[in-house]
């Protein structure tokens, strides 16, 4: 591979992965198709997203035959992502508990001149 | 010596003091990775542009987890009637297989591109170009069916949330509009393709670097539809 100029593999092997692909979307549309619910449909969004996503990184973009340096510098800064969305959901948590708390009784004498946009 | 050292730093040899080192020592031939450098940049950018659509889908979960009106239910607002019969989010899933189809003919492009077959090359390209546009033209219909015929607005929208609209329209507008400059850059390399650029420069690595950046836009979709669409 090396003598060779850029990245040559073999044709067979996006096609394989085009058709991995389909059936992954597919399934994927199933999920909302069956009405799927609750813990069953989130883990089977999120397993089919991360089999399409690994697949498109790894053999469309090549990465699993690039060097461990370019992989390490790409792959690992979106980690700290999880930090922001960990932050962001207990936040959303908050925010949720606040107003369901202040905006959304009718009784609290604040909640006209507050709440009317948010509660609808 | 405290005098002394004011004015003169060592320099090892060979090497242009001051402002102009500056520049040299940044203009210098240094390479971190053993890749062409435009497909290190276009990395570093789509790293970039990785962060951009995390914000937004985080944003987005934030205000979904946040609101206490329920929240629309993408599987009925996204539904067609073909045929006397409402099918849910059909038009997503036609969406969806129209960029993977079009992230696969990217894909042999370059495979062909560097096997040196100028017209296949252009043609697989172009093809993508046209799956391209077509997932657009579909997403402006889209917009259309939801914005005209049910009166979804970034600030409100009939179905529930008000959030709802300004999250759909955010995410999926700077999705269509990477996809669309997509078309244009793809275009524009295929064209070059076909003229012969790369033949007389001796590589296709053109090719290969504007396919990075096509297969992020399918990759970026394969979030928006997880979260966006099927959750």
């Amino acid at each position: 591979m090396s003598a060779k100029e850029g990245q040559q593999h073999p044709i067979a092997i996006y096609l394989w992965i085009w058709l991995l692909l389909f059936v992954f979307s597919t399934f994927s549309y199933g999920v909302d198709y069956f009405h799927l619910q609750g813990l069953l449909r989130w883990s089977l969004i999120l397993l089919f997203m991360f089999l399409k996503a690994g697949f498109i990184v790894a053999i469309f973009m090549h990465m699993q035959w690039e060097r461990l340096a370019l992989k390490l510098a790409i792959l690992v800064p979106p980690l700290c992502l999880l930090i922001l969305i960990g932050l962001m959901a207990v936040e959303g948590d908050y925010t949720f508990l606040t107003r369901s708390e202040s905006f959304t009784k009718p009784e609290t004498p604040t909640a006209p001149a507050h709440g009317t946009s948010s509660a609808h | 010596m405290a005098v002394e050292t004011a004015t003169s730093v060592v320099h090892p040899a060979g090497v242009t003091p001051g402002l102009p080192g500056v520049a040299t020592d940044f203009a210098s031939d240094k390479q971190a990775f053993v890749v062409p450098w435009g497909k290190a940049m276009m990395w570093i950018f789509l790293l970039s542009d990785t962060f951009i659509f995390s914000c937004f889908l985080t944003g987005y979960m934030h205000v979904r987890i946040s609101t206490t009106v329920p929240w629309p239910n993408p599987s009925e607002v996204f539904a067609l009637t073909i045929a006397g019969k409402s099918i849910p989010l059909i038009l997503i899933a036609i969406m969806t297989f129209i960029l993977i189809s079009s992230s696969g003919t990217m894909a042999m492009a370059v495979n062909m591109g560097y096997a040196r077959r100028r017209g296949k090359t252009a043609a697989l390209m172009l093809m993508t170009a046209g799956f391209g546009a077509t997932f657009v033209g579909m997403q402006a219909f889209e917009w259309t069916k939801l914005i005209v015929d049910e009166g979804v607005r970034p600030w409100s929208n009939p179905m529930g949330a008000e959030q709802f609209g300004a999250a759909f329209f955010m995410i999926t507008g700077f999705h269509g509009m990477h996809v669309s400059a997509g078309v244009i850059y793809l275009v524009i390399v295929a064209m070059k393709v076909w003229r012969g650029d790369y033949d007389r420069k001796g590589n296709y690595e053109i090719v290969e670097i504007a396919g990075l950046y096509w297969h992020f836009v399918d990759l970026v979709w394969v979030f928006i539809f997880a979260f966006f669409y099927l959750w």
